[in-house]
């Protein structure tokens, strides 16, 4: 032990260990090995079979936990579905009281879960202590609000059901109450699998949940590894499946619900962008970048991991962040002194350590401080590269380290098209003194996250979640409780008739002197294009009598009419009340010929003169609607932390795909259509098969309305063919699809290539019905970006 | 910009108690006063933090709060201060720590004391009387303390008399106006001339910074203290509304990280005001420590104005020493 004199001299901070007897005693007392908790009981996992659980800081077997097969998951979910009907029909407030008492067990048992957290793990007492814990606290207190004004908030909305939900190991009691809390406020019933490497504070709340008397059966725990965790996304009766954890298993799980009517949400990777200007603060942009990659050893999927700094002033931020790295204490992780702790597990340190090789190899600059790592455990350093080229490996892959990319840009422009060189989107931090600076940035970056003058910023308030690869589907705040929603009316179960358009010649429905022939173009980049197969198929009128042809499209012509959209970026810019004006033009040249519109309906339906009226008039209505939501479907000001302003604000997807569906040609088409371009976005739409000329005759009002080339496009021809094209081209952020169940899997599965958003529906609407337009179409048009801006002089 | 090779400057060696080579100011460089930019939230959010990431426990802890009362002056700045008051303050100077507490501490054959004593000018005398022989300095304010609103020649010779009368150490008052005017160059030729008049006493430069309400002016008028040649700057008078804040303590140590990086001029920092509590002086003991490293954490870089911090150290370190929790009527009183 050193003397107050010796430490006179050294000036040392010395030990400050965290004390862990309870957390010691409680891993002693299930020394025996933890069991899942399904309808309310502790269960020994049918299989017998129990995993290791390790302490990262020293490579210890702490735990030995119950190996989930899928027979417990067949139990949990069991257990969560007959929990379903009592517990969706408990009253808002009597589940508001249940998550208030969660919220306040947990508050009262702060220390236990922090330390618990840091040994299961490796994260410093610090961050579990005054970050992950307070802000578990906070999501089950906001949420238990949310379950109280459900009904008024919410109406026309009721829980999906059973849910299923799988969380990381990098904050494993904060996102068990991210997924948990809006769910269970909803009135959902849940099925949870912690990360088979820190499963145990998930544990310690399944107790605080027996504590409050929580219902049985409405909160489950399986626990296990990736095979568990495949059983509860496969598994037949859930409806609902939540992810957050890297993309690469979020694209699969997108593939395996695909088609089966299961809720998604995905919460996946990130190379966010930490981009400091040369007016910003520079020191607090440093200590920015601290606590943007070595917070939680850069174990963090919005870890602000690709440096871009100013050029004028990047070797002096490098400077003050070498400078800063010097006094990063890496160490044991119940420390109170330190801020690096251990890396989750083994796999984890060596792939890190692989990266890291990497960008050696490639020819970056490697930092790291002269500090030593501790001699045991799963550590590895604070480390910035220098000189990363956008094309090297670490500027581009996932590291989920403490590892920083730093590369240095020259404009603004340039920093926002380095910042979106990336196949993911979920957060971005910018720094600057200039207000019309950071809010031009964050309009332009594609992330669903943009901190200001700040970084990791949290509160149960805002929505988290990505753009792009990062997923879909938002945590916290309001936008986060329709994740947990679906609607209470159902469409009706039946699926439009399959039928194949033929390319070969039919007989025509026309008699006598023949009248002028009209042919139906694919209409694409604002022109009137022949489909690239050089085919059309006739389409029929009621009695299967050819009463003309439209264009067989393929993917080329698809890929043609992406690529228009893509380019039509004008139209996103400009304002809702600009888009409104064209809407407006748009219904009033379709009323002037509500007439042809309607005769066409009765020709190629053979529909009642006056029913084909009403879908003509209703049209017109559906584009006055629309045009008035244009300048109205704004954001919203969240309440998260004083002097804050975080705006969560609709933004358009960019490049939309529509699918119409077969009933109700005209209206179908523009009950899809007008909401996606009302909102900003540039649209390929493939109008109802057997019935196009609705569409193809509307290219013409679209031309006369000043709609700019390339807003719409359309192509003709087998819906779930091009619904496929569609799905699977990377440069579509979001299809929607109203068409058979088959189509649906197709497009779900394709939407996996860049985890693109979908909306999908199966069986008919009532397309004239007032739910077939609406908030809920402009929600699945838009998706929501926070900014956060602390303010303050 | 290199100010390290500015021909203004002139390299003086390190003078005794002092280990680094005294600050000979440089000259005006608007650039390094109005060039770096301070945001308010994120500073904020780094002080709120700071405290929750370090933390000093038993003989650490004991060890560190003797530094802190080797960094402390010792401070009496009220209208019915007398010479038999400053005597008495004087004594408390040089045995700040019950003789018990230093031999439990193993500090007995070199027992702390304090890092100076303050007072006004005309108490400099009876202080320096009080304290010769014991390597205490005597720190007196000067020019107008504390609004500084005096015709600047009356103020240059109150810093003459007191520097006269023995004090080492000058504590001045910069005029408010010329920052919350933005007049820089006025700003620092009026700290110019008052080192000048310092001659060999040290020179430390309150900005008052409650009065200057913006990071923005405090990081401006530090650099600008620190060019015109302040070998210490310091937070407030304690007259101000608002007095020592981590806040703008941190700003102020950040702008001396980048004068010694522009200059290689090493410059102590004082937060004076509102350091009530042991844990008020180690959290900014803390911030010196992690902002410029350990050479800041002695009293030739650092010290705390405070009058009342030094009963709570000596209650916190008796607590160390015993065992239980100690009153302030078992201590000496200054």
């Amino acid at each position: 032990m050193s003397t107050v004199k010796e430490i006179l001299q050294t000036m040392d901070y010395g030990p400050a260990p965290e004390a862990k007897d309870a957390v010691t005693a409680w891993l002693a007392k299930h020394q025996p090995g933890f069991r899942h908790y399904i309808g309310g009981a502790f269960q020994a996992p049918r299989d017998g079979k129990l995993f290791d659980v390790h302490n990262p800081a020293d490579g210890s077997v702490i735990a030995k936990v119950a190996q989930g097969s899928a027979a417990d998951v067949d139990a949990a979910v069991a257990a969560a579905r007959a929990a379903f009907p009592a517990w969706s029909k408990t009253s808002g407030e009597t589940r508001a009281r249940y998550l208030y008492a969660i919220a306040r067990h947990v508050q009262k048992r702060e220390r236990f879960l922090s330390v618990l957290e840091s040994i299961d793990n490796g994260k410093p007492i610090r961050e579990s202590r005054d970050i992950d814990v307070p802000l578990v606290a906070r999501h089950f207190y906001h949420h238990a609000g949310w379950a109280a004004l459900l009904d008024t908030e919410f109406s026309g909305l009721g829980p999906v059901g059973v849910c299923g939900q799988i969380i990381p190991w990098n904050f494993p009691l904060l996102m068990l109450a991210w997924k948990v809390a809006p769910a269970l406020a909803a009135g959902n019933t849940v099925v949870l699998k912690p990360a088979e490497y820190t499963p145990l504070t998930a544990l310690a709340l399944a107790e605080i949940c027996d504590e409050v008397g929580l219902p049985k059966g409405v909160f489950n725990i399986v626990t296990g590894d990736g095979e568990t965790g495949a059983a509860i996304v496969n598994h037949a009766d859930v409806d609902k499946i939540a992810f957050t954890g890297s993309t690469e298993v979020g694209r699969e799980i997108r593939k395996a619900t695909a088609g089966t009517g299961k809720k998604l949400s995905l919460e996946l990777g990130g190379k966010s962008p930490f981009i400091v200007f040369d007016d910003a603060d520079l020191d607090s942009a440093v200590e920015g970048v601290v606590d943007a990659i070595w917070f939680n050893q850069g174990q963090v999927c919005c870890a602000g991991s690709r440096l871009l700094v100013q050029e004028g002033v990047a070797e002096r931020f490098y400077d003050k962040l070498k400078r800063r790295m010097e006094t990063l204490r890496v160490g044991d992780p119940l420390d109170k002194s330190i801020d690096i702790g251990a890396i989750v597990a083994k796999v984890q340190l060596e792939r890190i350590t692989k990266l890291v090789e990497q960008g050696r190899r490639e020819g970056a600059a490697c930092f790291q401080p002269s500090a030593p790592m501790p001699g045991k455990g799963w550590f590895f350093p604070p480390t910035l590269f220098t000189d990363v080229a956008p094309a090297s490996t670490i500027a581009q892959v996932e590291i989920f380290g403490p590892v920083l990319a730093a590369m240095t840009f020259r404009t603004p422009d340039e920093a926002a098209a380095l910042a979106n060189n990336s196949a993911y989107g979920l957060s971005a931090s910018v720094w600057s003194e200039n207000i019309d600076r950071c809010l031009d940035l964050a309009a332009r970056i594609k992330a669903g996250v943009i901190w200001i003058n700040g970084t990791n910023m949290f509160d149960a308030a805002a929505g988290f979640g990505g753009y792009r690869e990062s997923g879909f589907g938002r945590e916290g705040g309001r936008e986060g409780m329709i994740e947990y929603l679906t609607p209470l009316k159902k469409n009706s179960a039946k699926d439009p008739a399959k039928a194949k358009l033929s390319a070969e010649p039919t007989a025509s429905a026309f008699e006598g002197k023949p009248t002028l022939d009209r042919t139906a173009k694919l209409f694409i980049g604002g022109k009137q294009a022949r489909p690239d197969s050089g085919y059309s198929y006739s389409v029929l009128d009621a009695k299967d009598h050819a009463i003309g042809q439209a264009g067989l499209g393929n993917r080329k012509d698809i890929r043609n009419a992406v690529e228009a959209a893509s380019k039509a970026t004008g139209w996103t810019a400009l304002s809702g009340h600009a888009r409104a004006q064209v809407l407006y033009f748009l219904a009033e040249n379709l009323s002037a010929r509500a007439d042809e519109f309607a005769a066409r309906l009765i020709a190629m339906t053979g529909a009642a003169k006056k029913a084909a009226r009403a879908e003509v008039d209703a049209s017109v209505s559906r584009i006055i609607h629309y045009a008035a939501w244009a300048d109205k479907y704004d954001g919203r000001v969240h309440y998260t932390k004083a002097r804050h302003v975080t705006l969560a604000m609709p933004e358009a997807w960019g490049t939309m795909a529509v699918s119409c569906p077969d009933e109700a040609p005209l209206l179908g088409f523009i009950s899809l259509v007008i909401p996606v371009i009302a909102m900003g976005n540039r649209v390929v739409a493939t109008p109802a098969p057997l019935h196009p000329l609705s569409a193809t005759d509307f290219y013409q009002v679209l031309e006369t309305s000043d709609v700019p080339d390339g807003v719409v496009n359309i192509v003709t021809g087998e819906r779930d063919l091009l619904a496929k094209t569609l799905a699977e081209h990377d440069e579509i952020a979001c299809a929607w699809y109203f068409g058979g169940a088959e189509g649906v899997a197709l497009v779900e599965r394709g939407s996996a290539g860049n985890l693109k958003a979908t909306w999908c529906e199966h069986g008919a609407r009532d397309w004239l019905s007032t739910e077939a337009q609406g908030e809920s179409f402009l929600r699945h048009a838009t998706q929501i970006k926070n900014i956060w801006v602390p303010y303050g002089e | 910009m290199n100010l390290a090779t500015d021909p203004k400057r002139k390299v003086a060696a390190a003078e005794p108690g002092h280990n680094h080579p005294r600050n000979s100011g440089i000259a005006f460089n608007e650039e390094a006063v109005l060039g770096p930019t301070v945001n308010l939230s994120a500073v904020e959010r780094r002080t709120a933090s700071l405290p929750a990431r370090r933390s000093v426990k038993k003989e650490y802890q004991a060890a560190w709060l003797v530094k802190a009362i080797q960094c402390i002056d010792l401070t009496t700045l009220a209208g019915d201060d007398t010479p038999a008051r400053v005597h008495r303050l004087c004594a408390k100077a040089k045995s700040p720590l019950r003789a018990d507490l230093v031999e439990a501490l193993g500090l007995a054959d070199d027992a702390p004391k304090v890092g100076a004593v303050c007072v006004y000018p005309t108490m400099v005398k009876p202080a320096v009387e009080a304290l010769t022989g014991s390597g205490i300095p005597v720190a007196s304010v000067a020019t107008g303390f504390p609004a500084g609103l005096m015709p600047l020649d009356l103020r240059l010779e109150e810093i003459r008399r007191a520097v006269a009368d023995g004090a080492g150490e000058i504590d001045i008052v910069i005029t408010r106006a010329h920052v919350l005017g933005q007049d820089w160059t006025a700003l620092y030729d009026e700290i110019a001339a008052m080192r000048a008049a310092c001659g060999p006493a040290h020179l430390k430069a309150i900005l008052a910074t409650g009065d200057l309400k913006t990071l923005r002016n405090v990081y401006r008028a530090s650099m600008t203290a620190m060019m015109a040649g302040a070998d210490f700057i310091k937070t407030s008078t304690g007259k101000e509304d608002v007095n020592a804040t981590l806040p703008v303590s941190l700003v102020m140590v950040r702008a001396i990280r980048d004068y010694l990086q522009e200059t290689g001029f090493k410059i102590g920092f004082k937060p004076a005001g509102g350091l009530r509590t042991a844990k008020d002086a180690m959290n900014w003991q803390i911030l010196m420590k992690e902002e410029l490293g350990r050479e800041w954490l002695e009293p030739d870089l650092f010290r705390i104005g405070a009058s009342s911090l030094l009963g709570d150290i000596e209650r916190q370190i008796e607590h160390f020493v015993t065992g239980r929790y100690a009153a302030l009527n078992r201590h000496a009183m200054a």
